[in-house]
């Protein structure tokens, strides 16, 4: 009823293509963004962020970086930890370099650096298609890690081999370090991911959105229509590694604080967040956060029902995880192979015609 | 003959060895990629299955014993026997069958028809699931699995290839265990050929391997033929569990080896059982030479890790359907 796009007319270009054409969808959009940016942070404790909230919020920046990548421009990766290592170890390098400068502009630096490395990777893409390409993109995830861990120049020759984040002030506010309080790590979290959604959002509404779905759809039919591939598909490697670089770099300084590259950034890091587009709903930003909302609730959850209400012990847990994550991905995979995002969108079509279908 | 170089000779013997044993988990993605167009990421963690389920079966332990315990309150571990090796492989083969089945009948035969990727990911949710099962099923403690293959170094090569040094040379230094993954892999490749080439059902699968639409339409069963193609993907990965498994142990990492076969088969390309082993053997004789040769004096050594694949990243920007993989033809 209160659903429809009858009575709300459109006077201008500007409203005409606006992201939300349904007055119902922006005053919702306007509504979870209040909440989000008015209500959270005053309820938030340390448990809350620290297993949820920021989690999902960093993974939904890495998600939105990947499906721009896979879901929007067709190419699978299979880099991510890799290219989010890389913005670890940037705005490790920036921080300790240039202490002075704020943590946020290095955050940003760090996924410009990340896009330079994932167009160069991107570059064989112009030749390699398909599996060939998602085995390839492993390269970068095992070399990338690799040059981490040896080249010690990267964690400033520490003992340990691992990086750890000084504490850092955003308009006086610790946002990295051991005495961050749960709000502010929330917070910053939360300012740059809404910040990247609204860009890669606005990017694949325009030009170069339409581009790289041309390139997905058919990439030679594409390139006869005029798209040129070199352009189309180096963007989408830039543009998917910056968000990824920023993810890698929240990551790392405010979410975890210190990070051994193998651990923090390993293979698996991949999968999760290949399993969080594809259960989400490949290109579409929506289904970015719906992927990464449910694999970081999901271990959450079972170990709740696991530990704490039936009382196994963790092991047998953990492989439970292991089975049920596993058979979840197959069970969705059957039962919508779109992912999260198409139940939202055939929710929102019955919506419309809600009460009366024809 | 200078020391260095038989030393590098060495390294290149031990690399073929070891490329054997790419090729054969890479083998089992042949076989499924090649009938099924699935990319089949879940071989590796098939392997781990089979070496459980074999270490399990010989060992005699309970199934899922750890779980009824913990239900139950109960204290069963194993059933008290020992079942000899060969009659345990036999059994384990029946598992991968039914495994074959149940992977088909509960997950692909729903996927039919749908994008790669889709079924890609379907494999990845299907590694998983088998890990989670296997550790609830047999535990995941590391587990020794002797078969009864011979280990250690061979003496007789050290011995009599000793002469073509110096002092300092005391002669080649090959695993037995590795000579004869060699030879079980020959018998395989060799078995499988004869397979596809001269039984009614190795027929069937080639040409569901050509044309899945022209196979249905002259009466072949493209269920059969799916359940045939990953029981003998079973058969391979259990093959390969039992030469990682009496290498390095029954263990999780043996479901990286998976890991490993990826740069094989894009350098040999998915489609070609011969490219997996030519893949597999480039594979493994130059990661061992450049790790002998550049990684460790230069780089700081662990170069194995990446170096297949930006070898075949580099190969394939040449040749981007693989050594042998079919030419890719693009239409609009």
């Amino acid at each position: 009823m209160l659903y429809r796009e009858a009575g709300d007319f459109k006077t201008s270009y500007q409203d005409d293509s606006q992201t939300f054409p349904i007055t119902f969808d922006r005053y919702r959009y306007y509504a979870v963004l209040a909440i989000a940016f008015g209500i959270i942070p005053f309820l938030i404790n340390d448990y809350w962020a620290s297993s949820i909230l920021v989690p999902f919020l960093i993974y939904s920046i890495a998600a939105i970086g990947l499906n721009i990548l896979t879901g929007y421009c067709g190419q699978v990766s299979l880099g991510t930890g890799g290219f989010m290592a890389v913005g670890a170890y940037a705005c490790y390098k920036l921080m300790t370099a240039f202490p002075d400068v704020s943590i946020a502009i290095h955050v940003v630096l760090a996924g410009g650096i990340t896009a330079l490395v994932g167009m160069a990777f991107g570059l064989p893409s112009l030749r390699i298609k398909g599996f060939y390409l998602a085995v390839a993109t492993l390269a970068a995830q095992f070399f990338l890690v690799w040059l981490f861990n040896k080249v010690s120049w990267f964690y400033n020759y520490s003992a340990s081999g691992q990086i750890t984040a000084p504490d850092r002030f955003v308009f006086g506010y610790q946002v990295t370090g051991a005495e961050t309080t749960a709000v502010a790590k929330y917070m910053i979290c939360l300012v740059f991911l809404t910040i990247a959604a609204l860009i890669a959002r606005n990017l694949t509404r325009g030009m170069l959105g339409r581009q790289w779905m041309a390139i997905r759809d058919m990439d030679i039919a594409a390139e006869i229509i005029g798209v040129n591939p070199l352009k189309a598909k180096l963007t989408a490697f830039g543009w998917s590694s910056f968000f990824i670089g920023i993810a890698g770099a929240l990551f790392f300084a405010v979410y975890l604080g210190a990070v051994e590259v193998g651990e923090a950034f390993g293979i698996q890091k991949s999968f999760l967040v290949l399993f969080m587009i594809i259960i989400g709903g490949l290109g579409s930003i929506f289904g970015s956060f719906a992927g990464a909302a449910f694999m970081v609730l999901l271990p959450v959850v079972l170990k709740l029902v696991g530990v704490d209400l039936f009382g196994f012990p963790t092991d047998i847990v953990a492989h439970f995880q292991l089975v049920i994550v596993g058979g979840l991905i197959i069970l969705f995979l059957v039962a919508e192979p779109h992912g999260l995002a198409q139940l939202w969108r055939v929710a929102k079509e019955k919506l419309r015609l809600w009460p009366f279908p024809y | 003959m200078p020391t260095e170089f038989l030393y590098g000779v060495e390294v290149v013997l031990n690399g073929l060895m070891a490329g054997v044993l790419y090729a054969l988990v890479a083998l089992g993605f042949v076989l499924i990629f090649k009938a099924s167009g699935i990319f089949n990421y879940a071989q590796g963690v098939l392997a781990l299955f089979a070496a459980l389920t074999l270490v399990g079966i010989m060992e005699g332990q309970v199934p899922f014993a750890h779980l009824i315990n913990a239900i139950f309150g109960t204290e069963i571990h194993h059933f008290g026997w020992h079942v000899p090796a060969v009659l345990a492989i036999l059994l384990t083969a029946a598992v991968m069958v039914l495994l074959a089945w149940c992977v088909h009948n509960f997950v692909f035969r729903h996927l039919v028809g749908q994008e790669p990727i889709i079924l890609f990911m379907a494999t990845i949710g299907l590694a998983y699931f088998l890990e989670g099962v296997g550790d609830l099923m047999w535990g995941s403690n590391i587990k020794t699995l002797d078969v009864g293959l011979p280990q250690g170094a061979s003496f007789w090569l050290e011995e009599n290839t000793a002469f073509l040094g110096g002092e300092e040379f005391y002669g080649f230094f090959i695993d037995k265990l590795d000579m004869v993954a060699t030879l079980v892999a020959v018998l395989l490749v060799i078995a499988l050929v004869l397979f596809s080439q001269y039984t009614k059902q190795g027929r069937a699968m080639r040409a569901v391997a050509d044309d899945h639409q022209a196979a249905l339409s002259v009466g072949i069963s493209l269920n059969f033929i799916w359940v045939l193609v990953w029981s003998l993907a079973g058969f391979v990965a259990l093959v390969a569990g039992i030469m990682w498994g009496a290498k390095s142990g029954v263990q999780f990492s043996l479901s990286l080896i998976a890991l490993k076969a990826l740069p094989v088969l894009m350098l040999g390309g998915f489609t070609s059982i011969p490219g997996a082993i030519v893949g597999g053997l480039i594979i493994g004789v130059g990661e061992k030479l450049f790790e002998f040769l550049i990684g460790a004096p230069y780089l700081g050594g662990a170069t194995e890790n990446w170096f297949a694949y930006v070898l075949a990243l580099i190969f394939l920007v040449f040749r981007p359907q693989g050594l042998f993989g079919e030419k890719i033809i693009e239409r609009v």
